[in-house]
């Protein structure tokens, strides 16, 4: 269960407290009359599903009912950053790629990670017991 | 039966309390303080199961979480059983009754043997995998005979009589077992002020000190445990959870702890003098920083007939004689890889039972136990292995070997020992399950031959989980560990604290023995056991290597390796190792095992807590139930709300069915006048200059106009264009509306609102407040409901001053109200709100002064029909997410012209809503008056099609109509509106086909005037 920091209420905050609501910095098309099929079809039904850092809309319903940001690592479920609406992110996939690449030591990828960088074929699979 | 295996002196148990417990149906004496599987081991039990799969006897094996075999169903009465106990976590206590969880009629003659000595034929390996592989009769074939011989536990048949409860902590450090390192790690940070809990899962805290043949400072181990344990309890900043499994490891420093309260002392709470209080407790902790310190599995060795009772592991012998005075046995025979194992043979010998022979499967073992073991008298067989167990219902003896672990084969002559018990020791495994509960994979140590936790942020791990098997160094390990986690939560005083002095040992290293080899191959030798509990052999993970199972995840499941409530703890690195060998790989290249919560078993009792009964889920009442109960209403659930049904009157006495209630209801709306408490409609209170504005871009239709004093109703859709909620707005002012919800989606609606405003409109000054539970509704409908509030108010309810669609301020039986004259009926109908508590007043008022009238009140059932009779849709019944406005026919509704793109709009021209042949909102006429379609019925155009038909639509609600003497429904219909008058074919499941005619929904006063009058 995930520990979430409310950028309004400025304290950690129980899961339970939030709802999540999907990709985060969708943009509404401004002028929807003059908007293709394609592009209304894409802004209504397609939404990006990666491996590592998202971006996704948290909602403290049971809280202060505000709607936020927050910069979550799919695969350690690192929550990195939460911010308010109309605030970008300072943390993106790309941000962390350049940093890899200058040789810049990353945090250690979370709460969970260090497993994530399998060292054969077989640890890499999704398992069960 | 006397306690035959209990020796006169040593151990932590009681024998001034003489407990009696009852195993299989027969009688046994414990002592206090011994588990269920001490107490048995102590009166010579050999046989506690019939194995899963062969039905071969079983034998307590371990002495504590790892055990597989000692899996019994414990509880006295119906309602008192507790399945998959392990009888070694189990304290004993007086009137214990417990059984064998297998072995179908009994354990000691298993009818279910055949199955074994058709030599596997029935479950070969693999045989989960084809099954489920294969069609699904195949299982059901199998399935019942599975179940009723390899019983699986047994839930019990009547309610648990006790209570459970949650507890949520926040803390700085959680330290995970006490063990030295969890004590050091619990002493060290508490010491420097944080707020500590730690959690042992056994009877007593201390770990392997409890059982360890080590001096702390000259002395026993335990007085260290004591002075430790005594300095914490008195600590405020320490909580001590002693019987309290961590059982599951979450996200974020999250983890639940699972606390049997008087499951030691009782079969209830209430038994053991708890009267009202808690079984078990599920604590949910979020740490700071989590000490973990679950210390080590010992590791079996894989040989022949190794699961005949009487073959355990080295470390449970050691802890059932210095621990419980209990010597399983009167002959052993050690066959182990490492030093430390020697200890029990040391601890069997002191005893004074004897110790056969130790085999050491390395060169030249040359530590101080292994010395000192020589020193006693003891015969050391080195470079030699146990390779097969001998005996039929027990250990009879052991067969010794030369083995070469290079080639994996037996090298010399066979010797065999004639023994009762076979201890063996294959190396210790860190306990890293919690840790890889996280999600992070654990990580293979060659040095250790074992897997260390991962690095999971906010974890340290220390001690035995962390590879250090030394006493020394495992305190050293935690008091640092202890420090550390301190000083992260920002206790920054934290100092060195000072640690008892332990001897240091020479020991020799230990080699790497999983399975052992045998003259004959795998194949053809008995049986190797790998994973106990679910019968799988070392020939069954050949096999699935052969077969091509090469990742060690693949091969669990064509095995079931690891998949018994044990979670294969001693199985799954020998299972590993076995892979590994056939696969010609390393282990960690073959793969590792990702545990899963929960470490063992939980009860559903902690996990539901308070959360059964009436706390189940939280009910809401509105300000009149007290008045509905009073007057015999049957409720219905609308979310959380308990809302009137009907209310059943008694003619002639004989209480009416629904039918006629809904039916007598019905016609007094139609006839006369009746009363609905619509309290729980959801009401939300929108201000601020813009909101004018937002309603427009939230709803389908125009709000530009609507004056103060109008109402309005509004369609709500998703920007796919499809409906998700309706309901009236009223203007109370130019900056202020009152915008009301289906009971259901209230929340949901409020939400919707606060999102577009926040996330796309935050320019937009508009306010949002749920007043749902401030006012109560009432509504009175029907030809004489002016008749009857014209009596409770001054106000002019005249037709012309009042209108249609109006609202106005008023006092109702003077109580200020606000006034809706709004139809859900398509009778002449008012809305009366009120503040809430006032409700009951109002409510008594009309009926004293409706009685002349007839004032019936109404339930959900006659709305229902009610609204359907004008074809009027409740969102969620009628529609179901894939209906637009333009579907239901409300293009009234739809404000295509207003200027600014609401939400909706632009999907309401793509492609597939504009598609001609999209299921419409129509109205059902069944040509037989008396028959009443199904809900959710499919629609068909061609009645004698052959399955599979043409499904064209569903019926949406169906009811009888009292007014209208005959059935009628509302449904989808793909192109319905311009099939009207068209013939429809309704096939049941029974065969009948229903025929019915395409007719619009509003059945009654097509025109609308009886709301107008
Ligand atoms: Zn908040």
């Amino acid at each position: 269960m995930f520990h979430i920091f409310c950028p309004y209420c400025q304290e950690h905050r129980e899961e339970e407290e939030f709802h999540a609501r999907g990709q985060a910095h969708l943009m509404r098309p401004a002028d929807p009359d003059n908007t293709s099929d394609e592009e209304w079809g894409d802004y209504l039904f397609f939404r990006n599903n990666p491996r590592g850092i998202h971006h996704e809309m948290w909602v403290h319903s049971v809280g202060c009912r505000k709607f936020f940001n927050i910069t979550r690592n799919t695969v350690t479920y690192d929550i990195l950053e939460t911010y308010p609406m109309g605030e970008q992110p300072t943390i993106t996939a790309d941000s962390e790629k350049l940093r890899k690449e200058q040789g810049v030591q990353t945090a250690d990828g979370g709460w969970q990670t260090v497993g994530a960088q399998p060292e054969s074929k077989a640890l890499n699979e999704e398992t069960s017991s | 039966m006397t306690q035959s295996n209990r020796i006169d002196a040593g151990g932590r148990v009681d024998r001034s309390q003489v407990l009696e417990f009852t195993f299989n149906g027969q009688r046994y004496q414990g002592f206090k303080g011994d588990t269920l599987a001490s107490a048995l081991l102590a009166n010579g039990v050999n046989i506690v199961n019939r194995s899963f799969k062969y039905s071969r006897a079983r034998g307590i094996v371990a002495a504590g979480a790892e055990e597989p075999n000692a899996v019994v169903q414990l509880g006295a009465r119906a309602d008192t059983q507790v399945p998959n106990v392990r009888a070694t976590q189990q304290g004993l206590y007086n009137g214990l009754v417990a059984r064998s969880t297998n072995g179908w009629p009994n354990v000691q003659r298993d009818v279910m043997s055949w199955v074994g000595r058709l030599g596997g034929g029935f479950m070969p390996p693999g045989f989960y995998y084809k099954t489920f592989m294969a069609p699904a009769s195949m299982w059901m074939t199998y399935e019942k005979y599975i179940r009723m011989g390899a019983g699986l536990g047994r839930a019990p048949t009547e309610s648990d009589p006790d209570i459970y409860d949650h507890m949520h902590h926040h803390c700085d450090v959680m330290v995970i077992g006490a063990g030295p390192a969890g004590l050091a790690a619990a002493l060290a940070a508490a010491r420097a002020g944080a707020r500590v809990i730690l959690c042992d899962e056994q009877e007593e805290m201390g770990g392997s000190l409890l059982d360890s043949r080590e001096t702390l400072d000259g002395v026993a181990a335990t007085r260290w445990v004591e002075q430790t344990l005594k300095e914490l309890a008195g600590l405020a900043n320490v909580t001590l959870l002693p019987r309290t499994t961590a059982n599951g490891y979450h996200d974020h420093n999250f983890v639940t702890l699972h606390e049997r309260r008087t499951e030691h002392l009782a079969d209830t709470a209430r038994a053991a003098g708890f009267s009202g209080q808690s079984r078990a407790r599920l604590h949910r902790v979020r740490a700071g920083q989590v000490v973990l310190a679950s210390g080590t599995h010992e590791r079996p060795l894989v040989y022949a007939n190794n699961d005949l009772p009487g073959n355990m592991l080295a470390g449970a012998v050691s802890n059932y004689i210095r621990r419980y005075a209990v010597v399983p046995g009167n002959r052993l025979v050690l066959s182990t890889s490492n030093d430390h194992a020697y200890r029990a043979a040391l601890d069997w010998q002191e005893a004074g039972r004897k110790v056969v022979a130790i085999v050491d499967a390395r060169a030249n073992p040359d530590g101080d136990l292994v010395r000192q073991a020589r020193d006693s008298g003891i015969r050391v067989i080195t470079n030699s292995a146990v390779i097969e167990a001998r005996g039929h219902q027990r250990v009879t003896g052991a067969r010794v070997s030369a083995v070469d672990l290079e080639r994996f084969v037996v090298t010399g002559k066979v010797d065999e020992l004639e023994c009762d018990t076979i201890a063996t020791s294959g190396g210790y495994s860190p306990v890293v399950h919690l840790s890889s509960h996280t999600g992070t994979r654990p990580q293979w140590d060659e040095a250790l031959l074992g897997f260390v936790p991962g690095k999971v942020k906010g974890m340290i791990s220390a001690g035995g989980v962390a590879g250090q098997f030394d006493l020394g160094e495992t305190l050293a390990d935690g008091a640092r560990a202890g420090r550390q986690a301190a000083q992260e939560r920002g206790f920054s005083g934290a100092q060195d604290i000072a640690l008892p002095a332990t001897r240091t040992r020479r020991e020799s290293p230990a080699c790497a023995l999983y399975q052992v080899p045998h003259e004959k191959s795998a194949l053809r030798a008995p049986k190797q056991f790998v994973d106990l509990q679910n019968d799988v052999t070392a020939a069954g993970i050949e096999v699935a290597t052969r077969e091509g199972f090469e990742s060690i995840e693949h091969v669990k499941r064509y095995t079931a390796l690891g998949f018994g409530t044990d979670q294969g703890k001693l199985g799954n690195i020998n299972g590993m190792a076995i892979a590994a060998r056939c696969l010609d790989r390393s282990i960690p290249e073959v793969g590792t095992t990702v545990f899963r919560p929960n470490y063992t078993p939980v009860t559903f009792g902690a996990i539901v807590g308070r959360h059964c009964g009436e706390l189940f889920d939280p009910k809401r009442y509105t300000a009149l139930h007290q008045w509905h109960v009073e007057n015999g209403a049957e409720f219905e659930d609308v979310g959380q709300w308990k809302r009137p049904w009907y209310f059943p009157r008694t003619v002639n006495g004989k209480k009416e069915t629904l039918h006629e209630a809904v039916n007598r209801e019905c016609l007094a709306v139609r006839e006369g006048v009746g009363i609905l408490d619509a309290s729980t409609l959801g009401k939300i209170d929108i201000q601020g200059p813009d909101a004018r504005e937002f309603l427009g871009r939230v709803y389908t239709n125009k709000w530009a106009q609507l004056a103060p004093g109008r109402v309005r109703y509004g369609l709500m859709c998703k920007d796919d264009g499809m409906l998700m909620d309706d309901g009236t707005t009223s203007c109370l002012g130019d900056n202020h509306f009152l915008m009301t919800t289906t009971t259901g989606g209230a929340a949901g609606v409020l939400e919707w609102l606060e999102l577009w405003h926040q996330t796309e409109w935050p320019e937009l000054q508009v306010y949002f407040n749920s007043v749902t539970d401030h006012w109560a509704t009432m509504t009175v409908t029907g030809p004489d409901a002016r008749k009857l509030l014209s009596e409770l108010t001054d106000m002019d309810l005249d037709r012309e001053s009042f209108k249609f669609m109006d609202w106005r301020d008023a006092t109702v039986a003077e109580v200020p109200a606000r006034i809706f004259r709004i139809s859900f009926t398509g009778e002449l109908a008012f809305e009366i709100n009120v503040q809430a508590n006032y409700a009951l007043h109002v409510w008594k008022k009309l009926f004293e002064h409706g009685e002349k009238y007839n004032l019936t009140p109404y339930g959900t059932e006659t709305m229902h029909v009610l609204r359907a009779e004008k074809g009027l849709i409740i969102v969620g019944q009628d529609t179901d997410g894939s209906v637009t406005p333009e579907d239901l026919g409300m293009q009234w509704a739809i404000g295509y012209d207003k200027p600014f793109p609401w939400i909706g709009k632009r999907a309401l021209s793509r492609p597939d809503t504009l598609r001609g042949d999209r299921k419409q909102f129509v109205g059902l006429k069944p040509k037989d008056p008396n028959v009443v379609l199904e809900e959710g019925a499919q629609i068909v155009f061609d009645g004698k099609q052959s399955i599979p038909m043409d499904m064209k639509g569903h019926v949406t609600s169906s009811y009888y109509s009292a007014s209208l003497k005959h059935g009628f429904a509302l449904a989808v219909v793909m192109g319905g509106r311009d099939r009207m008058g068209q013939t429809v074919y309704i096939p049941m499941t029974d065969g009948t086909v229903y025929e019915a005619e395409i007719v619009s929904p509003v059945f009654i006063d097509p025109k609308g005037e009886r709301q107008h009058v």
